[in-house]
């Protein structure tokens, strides 16, 4: 906990000293905590729409957007919304910028909203931005939650890519819709089927948790060593 | 004491108090949406008409014009184009001479998720469907949304039949969806692979569609090519 | 540095014979004859298939825990396993890209991602064939027709399809006997089916061999019997009473035990040891389970074999089954567990 405010819009623009802190907020969503490849979290869309890769881009920017947003709001908010009220407050201002991107993906191309369909509003939902809201953006400044919410984002549409990439190439032999291989291409028909996106998940993640294993093996046989000698 | 190490309880949040910032956050949130909407509904409506436009002259091969027609139960009468409010609107695509080439008509129905929303090209020459279009759709990402991008699927109705029958009253064979790679009769759609019920719908929207519209164009032609 | 001269162990202080290598190592030997009849139904297609399946989980393993860096489990033989049923549940002229990549599947996200042995929720073999039919459904339901004359002079075109590229087919392709009933209303000759005369997946074929392996496992205890006594009797038992009601609809029996994966699928690849119930109650259940789960599948259901999903189904439940089955201690709550 930070502590007490002296007024109410004490630490409202508060820039932490040194911009070493908020760059870590950055970093952390982007690789340590990632979203989708180390917590696991809103699988929803991370597993229906990450079909091709323009659908993954797309989504993944949306979410950015709206979870960059409310975590601005709900911590510049945060002295004001009492406690006992604070989810469904977080909720109202998620969802009124989730119908604020769908009203702006409407605008700039109807084939992505189109392709979107449903899972835009399902953006509400998403774990993540309710997740951030409350675990980080309702206990820090706005600068910081800002860096988080951007961190996050970026993490989250950086995972989705991964998987709209593999299943795309994969599924349809094409990527953002230019195709890549001959017809005489086969295309793995499970990748573009909800359950390619289990699989596509499972194989990032036995990469990712893998490479993390490695690390961690490494480090303890070092200071063995040095403790040996 | 221990008191002194706890840190207080802070004070019981009155209801006003909670009223007030709901009430307060919830009248921000209404003026964002508002302000949204209010700002991206030309464009929105604009890409909507653009769409529509594009989707008509996909649906009517060679069409360079457009005029649209309202149905009010007994007759045809020339609509503004621009008025998206109308209901019963349809289409006619006159080539560059001016003559009519085709009728695209909305359809609408259910489909496996949510409804699907069609527009369809007829040549009341022809008695034929000769093109179509998925206007909007939340089938199966890479299943049922095919029905919108399979080429094979939409080789389906380059030319199907919907000819009426001898009293006029209704179509001689009714529009129908057959498996994979059965199709024989110039009636019958070929159904996408692993996404039957999608084709289907599309099957029976266009059949309901046609068998609505099919016989008033056919006894109501002229109001809409003297227009 | 000292070195530990006083062992002391908990109980059990008498080991019993069977290892877990022995075991496995018994579960090849009765695939072997299995495997050989395969080779010489199918020819070098099969051999090839074969060789690749095992191959490629093998490698898999072997590089996987070499990255991670744990010392190579090859040594007890359940990858081998693994390849080999895999290798035996598939068409013989499949190509053998989509071969090896259903084998680093099985291996990988099938096995290792949970673990590695002991800890894989479901049976490896069929998480990498399950992942081969839902990606290339056309290839895996193409089959090839048995003893062909040349099988051991030609190697068929769509074996050897590169990489990536869609196979083409240039020999007599076959219908295996279950597709002949579900989409012809024509059934095979039981003769034919347990001697392996019909078409089909690469070992499904001769129900007898696969019996006679699944006996002398049994024999030395190594297979818990209640699980394909249990699974063929409940396929048996609704089938007969289905096909007297109505003969016309319904398959007898004697034809549903011996055709299709379901031999195959009940003496290796239901018993697999860490995916199936402990409990003797629980292993009779589990069999019960899966039993009606192909039975509705291949009757009811839009494909003709169901084998494959009825025992994956069987693994996810697996757990439950013991749970609910488990004796309760005495005295303790009657909740059937928190855990």
């Amino acid at each position: 906990m930070e502590s007490k405010p002296k007024g109410k819009l004490a630490g409202f623009f508060h820039f932490p000293q040194g911009d070493g802190l908020s760059t870590d907020e950055f970093i952390k969503g982007l690789w340590r905590e990632n979203p989708v490849l180390v917590q696991v979290l809103g699988m929803c869309p991370t597993l229906a729409v990450t079909n091709s890769a323009i659908n993954a881009m797309a989504m993944g920017l949306a979410t950015l957007f709206v979870l960059v947003m409310s975590n601005i709001l709900v911590s510049s908010l945060r002295n004001v919304i009492p406690k006992q009220v604070r989810i469904a407050t977080y909720i109202l201002i998620i969802a009124t910028f989730v119908t604020v991107a769908d009203y702006v993906i409407q605008a700039i191309s109807l084939d992505v909203h189109k392709a979107l369909g449903a899972f835009i509003p399902l953006i509400v939902v998403n774990c993540i931005i309710l997740g951030r809201a409350e675990a980080f953006a309702s206990k820090n400044g706005v600068w910081a939650s800002f860096m988080d919410g951007l961190g996050m984002g970026v993490g989250f549409t950086f995972a989705l890519l991964l998987l709209g990439f593999i299943r795309e190439i994969l599924g349809s032999g094409s990527l953002f819709g230019i195709s890549l291989f001959a017809d005489s291409f086969q295309d793995w028909v499970i990748m573009i089927l909800p359950s390619g996106g289990f699989f596509a998940l499972a194989g990032w993640l036995l990469l990712f948790n893998g490479l993390k294993l490695r690390k961690k093996q490494a480090q303890p046989e070092q200071t063995r060593e040095e403790v040996l000698i | 004491m221990t008191v002194d190490t706890i840190q207080p309880e802070k004070k019981e949040v009155g209801s006003f108090k909670m009223f007030q910032a709901m009430v307060g956050i919830g009248i921000i949130c209404a003026l964002a949406i508002v302000v949204t909407y209010q700002t991206t509904l030309p464009v929105i409506t604009k890409n909507k008409a653009e769409a529509l436009e594009k989707a008509i002259y996909k649906v009517l091969p060679g069409a360079q014009t457009r005029k649209n027609f309202q149905w009010d139960g007994q007759k045809f009468s020339e609509a503004d184009p621009s008025d998206h409010s109308l209901k019963d609107v349809i289409y006619t695509g006159l080539d560059a001479n001016g003559a009519m080439v085709g009728i695209a008509i909305e359809a609408k129905g259910q489909g496996f998720q949510d409804a699907i929303q069609v527009l369809y090209g007829f040549d009341p020459e022809k008695q034929a469907i000769i093109g179509f279009y998925v206007l909007d759709s939340r089938e199966t990402p890479g299943l049922g949304d095919k029905i919108a991008s399979d080429a094979a699927f939409q080789e389906n109705f380059k030319a199907l039949t919907a000819r009426l029958d001898e009293s006029g009253k209704k179509l001689e064979h009714d529009i129908q969806t057959v498996k994979h790679g059965t199709k024989s009769k110039p009636w019958e759609i070929d159904a996408i692979t692993g996404a039957t019920i999608s084709s289907k719908a599309v099957g029976n929207i266009l059949n309901h569609s046609a068998q609505y519209w099919a016989p008033i164009i056919k006894a109501h032609i002229d109001e809409l090519r003297t227009h | 540095m000292f070195k530990k001269t006083l062992h002391i162990g908990t109980s059990p202080h008498i080991i019993g014979g069977s290892s877990t290598d022995q075991i496995m190592r018994n579960v090849v030997f009765a695939l072997l004859p299995v495997a050989a009849f395969a080779v010489y139904t199918f020819g070098l297609s099969a051999l090839l298939l074969l060789i690749t399946a095992l191959a490629s989980c093998l490698l898999t393993e072997y590089f996987l825990n070499r990255w991670i860096g744990k010392s190579s489990p090859l040594s007890d033989w359940s990858v081998t396993i693994t390849g080999l049923l895999y290798g035996l549940t598939l068409p013989p002229h499949l190509p053998l890209w989509m071969v090896f990549v259903g084998g680093v599947i099985a291996v990988a996200l099938g096995k290792f991602i949970f673990g590695g042995l002991g800890y894989n929720v479901f049976n490896p073999a069929l998480v990498g064939r399950a992942f081969i039919q839902a990606a290339f459904p056309v290839a895996i339901t193409t089959w090839m027709a048995p003893f062909l004359p040349d099988r051991f002079s030609h190697i068929p075109g769509s074996t050897l399809t590169l990489p990536f590229l869609k196979p083409v087919y240039d020999i007599t392709s076959g219908a295996t006997p279950l597709s002949l009933m579900k989409f012809e209303h024509h059934t095979t000759d039981t003769y034919n089916l347990l001697m392996g005369m019909t078409s089909g997946s690469t070992g499904e074929t001769s129900a007898l061999l696969i019996l006679l392996g699944g006996l002398y496992l049994i024999a030395r205890k190594m297979m818990n019997w209640r699980i394909p006594v249990a699974l063929l009797g409940t396929v048996y038992l609704i089938s007969t009473v289905l096909h007297w009601s109505n003969p016309d609809i319904y398959p007898g029996g004697l034809f549903m035990l011996f055709s299709g994966g379901l031999m195959l699928g009940a003496v290796f690849m239901a018993t697999d040891m860490v995916a199936s119930p402990i409990t003797p109650l629980g292993a009779t259940v589990y069999g019960i389970i899966i039993g009606i789960m192909i039975y509705v599948i291949r009757v009811w259901g839009g494909l003709p074999e169901g084998v494959m999903y009825a025992i994956l189904f069987g693994n996810a439940v697996s757990p439950h089954i013991d749970n609910f089955i488990r004796p309760r201690v005495y005295g303790t709550g009657k909740q059937w567990s928190k855990s």
